[in-house]
């Protein structure tokens, strides 16, 4: 198989076990991202493919190849550290540069390839410089880039936005997406921002205490998170608890239809607040009256809070909705994500 | 709220007199045209001149010197090699602590105390080649013994504040222990051995106890001349020698003080 295979993965510090029983196959040229929220396993996991912390047992094969012994040095998966790294001793040039020397590569193909690597990321003017001398945005394009130059088989990149201010990781996040797109490289990312998440990966797999929880497209994620936790750690979700009987969930709020029945009798269904409708008049299935207690202002859209409920839901600010207006909500079976605990 | 100002300044003032005067008073009698008096009877510097006609103090500061010099070397050579082997292999934790106690050791130990050792020790050496009577052999172990643990402490000090992840980022990108030593451990590494040789190179300059332990009739240092002299008289020479000496630890330790600054900048 093409891509990186992860078959199993443990690790555990002395009584914390902070990877569990990790199996996952990575499709070469796959932006993927492991989402989860601190002290989850994020790093480890991505030191364990990287080779710098060996694993207590499982494998990890690269296009067919078992690297699961091979040191740092022998494998073809370069870095971008969350600290980015960069050798303060050498200037951006050398610093690139040092892949290629460190494996002897010949002089002159090693300052073409320093030289194209700096040009696409638009770096071509600061090849002398020292770190020191750079923007936080520019150190880590210069960690990128000198991860990239290797032309490794796979990127690792630990949280490379989180020195960043949020203006300019909103801009990088695209960048690092549409870079990605045209190298058609295997990148692995590590966040704990699910915006990012959403918006770079072409899969995710959400971790809690060490596990894979839930994983899939950004899309399939969001919308139909699997359990309480997913739903709650992406973005916000109404969760309602009840039972299900003769066909239908009985919640304190209502009696709702589901698209398939669940596989259990008692538990959680989840809707977003952007999926539930406004309604004029009461629609077919699973209308619920509720009066208006609260709205946000959020410039592009009002977050509004209901009851019965508290029912959240978000509208375009057109709307012209005041505290106190009774209105009929639309909660459509094909929106409601049926959680499994 | 002045007054107590005031107060704070007045002591402040006075300690620092109380400091320096004496060492200005030794420097104020290295230019004093006058053999025994206390009163100013003009400016000479051929107290200076002397020191340098002198065979005695001449051999003093060449054995001064020659063991400050080697010891340095050696001793900062052996003191970088522990600092990255404690701090850089994979030690269980418990090895960390027990690094830990024997590195700073010898720095708290009194002198006279590790003095004492080294001549039970080379007393026994005596006994198996004749190499470790006393004299300048002696002495280049004995500095560095003691400067070992010192260079060891400032090295590894260094070592912490660079952090591991830059040769993680060394090993991410392909270079072996040696190439990654080489080009990122050691360079980054300079300005703390250069610190720890110049703290290494001033407290050997200026030891007293433990030369006097470990020296023979041939390898008398400036500080054990300069203690042999003024328990016979004090002459204004000693007054010159001493002020040369201070002048010297002064200009290392401000060095160091630079070199130390413009590390932790960075
Ligand atoms: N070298 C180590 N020694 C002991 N425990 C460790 C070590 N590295 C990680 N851990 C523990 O393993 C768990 C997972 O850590 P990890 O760094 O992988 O989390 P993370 O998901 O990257 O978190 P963050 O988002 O804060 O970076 C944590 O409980 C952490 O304390
Ligand atoms: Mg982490």
């Amino acid at each position: 198989m093409k891509g990186l295979s992860l078959q199993g993965i443990n690790k555990t510090f002395g009584k914390v076990h902070a990877v569990r029983d990790v199996s996952k196959d990575i499709h070469s040229g796959e932006f993927f991202t492991l989402l989860g929220p601190s002290g989850c396993g994020k790093t480890t996991l991505l030191r364990m493919i990287a080779g710098l912390e060996l694993q207590d047992s499982g494998r990890i094969i690269l296009d067919g190849e078992d690297i699961t012994g091979l040191p740092a040095i022998k494998r073809h998966i370069n870095t971008v550290f969350q600290s980015y790294a960069l050798f303060p001793h050498l200037n951006i040039f050398d610093n690139v540069a040092f892949g290629l020397r460190s494996r002897k590569v010949p002089g002159a193909e090693v300052n073409q390839r320093v030289k194209d690597t700096l040009d696409m990321l638009e770096l071509g003017e600061m090849t002398k410089r020292f770190p020191h001398q750079l923007s936080g945005g520019q150190c880590q394009r210069v960690a990128l880039a000198r991860a990239l130059v290797n032309e490794p088989k796979v990127l690792l990149l630990d949280e490379p936005m989180s020195a960043l201010d949020a203006k300019l990781r909103a801009q990088v996040q695209i960048e690092l997406r549409r870079l990605q797109q045209k190298l058609g490289q295997t990148f692995i990312l590590v966040t704990h921002d699910q915006d990012e998440a959403l918006i770079v990966s072409d899969r995710i797999a959400v971790m809690k205490d060490g596990q894979i929880v839930q994983y899939g497209t950004p899309a399939e994620v969001y919308d139909f998170p699997k359990n309480r936790f997913v739903a709650e750690f992406l973005g916000s979700a109404n969760l309602f608890e009840g039972t299900y009987k003769d066909g239908r969930f009985h919640t304190a709020i209502g009696i709702f239809e589901l698209e398939k029945p669940p596989p259990w009798e008692k538990g959680l269904i989840a809707i977003r607040p952007e999926w539930i409708r406004i309604s004029d008049t009461e629609p077919a299935k699973n209308g619920l009256r509720a009066t208006v207690t609260e709205i946000i202002y959020r410039g592009t859209n009002l977050d509004i809070s209901l009851n019965p409920g508290p029912v959240r839901l978000r509208t375009s600010t057109y709307s012209r909705i005041k505290i106190g207006d009774e209105l009929w909500l639309d909660l459509a079976p094909k929106e409601i994500a049926v959680l499994n605990g | 709220m002045k007054k107590i100002n005031l107060l704070l300044g007045i002591s402040a003032f006075s300690t620092m007199a109380f400091l320096y005067l004496p060492l200005m008073a030794v420097a104020f009698f290295s230019v004093n045209d006058s053999k025994y008096g206390l009163e100013w009877k003009g400016f000479t510097l051929d107290w200076y001149t002397k020191l340098f006609e002198n065979e005695l103090i001449l051999h003093a500061a060449w054995n001064t010197l020659v063991l400050a010099l080697v010891s340095t070397l050696v001793s900062t050579f052996l003191g970088t090699i522990l600092a990255i082997g404690m701090d850089r292999f994979p030690w269980p934790r418990k090895m960390n602590a027990a690094f830990d106690m024997i590195m700073h050791l010898p720095v708290i130990i009194p002198d006279i105390i590790f003095a004492a050792a080294m001549v039970v020790a080379f007393g026994f050496l005596r006994t198996l080649a004749p190499v470790f009577d006393p004299g300048l052999l002696n002495m280049i172990i004995a500095h560095i013994t003691f400067q070992t643990a010192f260079v060891a402490l400032v090295v590894r000090s260094r070592l912490a504040g660079i952090g591991k992840e830059i040769e993680e980022a060394a090993r991410d990108l392909y270079a072996d222990t040696t190439y990654m030593l080489m080009k990122v451990t050691l360079p980054l590494l300079t300005p703390g051995i250069v610190a720890g040789a110049m703290l290494a190179f001033t407290l050997s300059l200026d030891d007293f106890v433990i030369s006097f332990f470990t020296a023979g009739p041939d390898s008398i240092t400036l500080p054990l001349y300069i203690y042999a002299a003024v328990r016979r008289v004090v002459t204004p020479q000693i007054h010159a020698l001493s002020t040369l000496v201070l002048l010297v630890t002064i200009i290392l330790v401000i060095c160091m003080e630079r070199i130390t600054r413009r590390v932790n900048k960075k």
